[in-house]
């Protein structure tokens, strides 16, 4: 069968929503559009633990860092599943952490944004998480076997992250003034990045055709990210803050909120480097990756040595 | 130790038994140098929230694996052995019980 062909066959399975496995026929457009988008997932995960968990050490009480614990704790999870469902396409864990690394590879720009309160750990969790959500429940249903059961397992334990954020900020709009400034200042500050991690327009998102045709991803940038604040602005509401968008108007036609515009300039920036924690993060990653390599290579020669004997 | 090579290790299949009595079921992979780092990183990584009564871990290289991609005869239906259906038999009316 000539490469033409193949592809032909590929599409039909698509469109007959086919679950592609890792030994399929596929074209390389696919796995490498794949290994691109499942491999930021994965690093978004990782990296995603470095806001949170500054703040591990310095939560105000017990309950609260046991529940920070094993929030980060789940993310180093998600970034696992997601790796190893990257590997399925024949690249090693190895190669993806090193294309991160040499800054080949990105994640998500949100985490380049500083946690400075702990207001901001109620902030991430309702809304970086919530917007996280709103989109891998959509992936649950992408064309890719293991992508799509990732999603589901990552969705199921999501949700316990989206309602401990929205517990911390919904308890200190409901303190003193000065809890309710830094709940209303937290919002602010993480509320445009939020809705800028759906990415840009659909008018403006060059790959996104590839992506719907092979059902890679199922809903569009900009419905989820209509979704999202559909789905938001009453939980903003209920606890007495203000959505920091004055352009923010129900739409009694469309039944959805319109909204104020998106500083593009600013989304640009931040994923070409230019946030305020770029450098510390993928730092602190290379870090961390250097300071364990005694123990993977200790861990390697204890193996090679069990297995001698 | 110089010789040794640092590496993520060995990729292990994880199935699990969700109930007693119920089948094993692959879970996912982790990466482990021996046995027992594979049961414990599979333990912490899938069975976080009681999801698991029971747990296997295999080296992913141990695994024999056909898809119906690979050779579309191999899981045929043998439709020309329909005796193996309970349907294909002529029994007598009134028959109870079977
Ligand atoms: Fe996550
Ligand atoms: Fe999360």
């Amino acid at each position: 069968m000539g490469a033409e062909e193949l592809n032909v066959l590929f599409q039909e399975r698509i469109d007959a929503n086919d679950k592609i496995e890792p030994r399929d026929n596929m074209p390389e457009e696919y796995r490498k559009h794949l290994i691109r988008q499942m491999s930021q997932h994965a690093h978004s995960e990782v990296i995603g633990m470095q806001p949170e968990g500054n703040w591990i050490t310095r939560a105000p009480s017990l309950r609260a860092k046991k529940i920070l614990l094993a929030k980060v704790q789940d993310e180093a999870g998600h970034g696992l599943y997601l790796y190893s469902a990257t590997e399925t396409l024949g690249i090693t864990r190895d190669e993806l952490i090193e294309k991160l690394h040499q800054g080949k590879a990105k994640y998500a720009s949100i985490f380049n944004y500083p946690a400075l309160t702990w207001a901001d750990m109620g902030a991430i969790g309702w809304l970086v998480d919530g917007a996280a959500i709103t989109n891998q429940v959509s992936l649950q249903k992408t064309s890719y076997g293991p992508y799509a059961r990732a999603m589901v397992k990552i969705c199921k334990e999501e949700s316990f992250h989206q309602r401990q954020g929205y517990e911390i900020i919904a308890s200190m709009a409901a303190g003193t003034d000065e809890q309710k400034e830094m709940a209303q200042d937290a919002l602010n500050r993480f509320w445009w990045p939020s809705l800028m991690m759906f990415g840009p327009h659909d008018s403006d998102s060059p790959r996104s055709g590839n992506a719907m045709k092979w059902k890679i991803k199922r809903e569009s940038n900009d419905v989820l990210r209509k979704r999202f604040i559909d789905k938001t602005v009453s939980q903003v509401e209920l606890i007495g803050l203000t959505v920091p968008d004055k352009d923010l108007k129900w739409n009694e036609k469309e039944q959805s909120y319109d909204f104020g515009a998106i500083d593009w300039d600013e989304f640009w920036a931040v994923i070409k480097g230019g946030g305020p924690c770029n450098i510390k993060r993928l730092k602190h990653h290379k870090k961390a990756h250097t300071d364990g390599e005694w123990v993977r290579k200790a861990a390697a020669a204890y193996a090679q040595k069990q297995a001698k004997n | 130790m110089s010789e040794v090579k640092d590496t993520q290790g060995q990729l292990w299949e994880v199935f699990i038994q969700t109930k007693k009595g119920l089948p094993f079921k692959h879970f996912g992979s982790v990466h482990a140098y021996d046995k027992e780092m594979a049961i414990q990183n599979a333990r912490d990584l899938y069975t976080r929230r009681g999801e698991g009564r029971g747990m296997w871990v295999v080296p992913a290289d141990a695994i024999v694996a056909i898809d119906s991609s690979d050779d579309e005869s191999f899981f045929d239906p043998s439709n020309d052995k329909v005796y193996r259906h309970p349907t294909f038999y002529e029994l007598p009316d009134g028959l109870k019980n079977m």
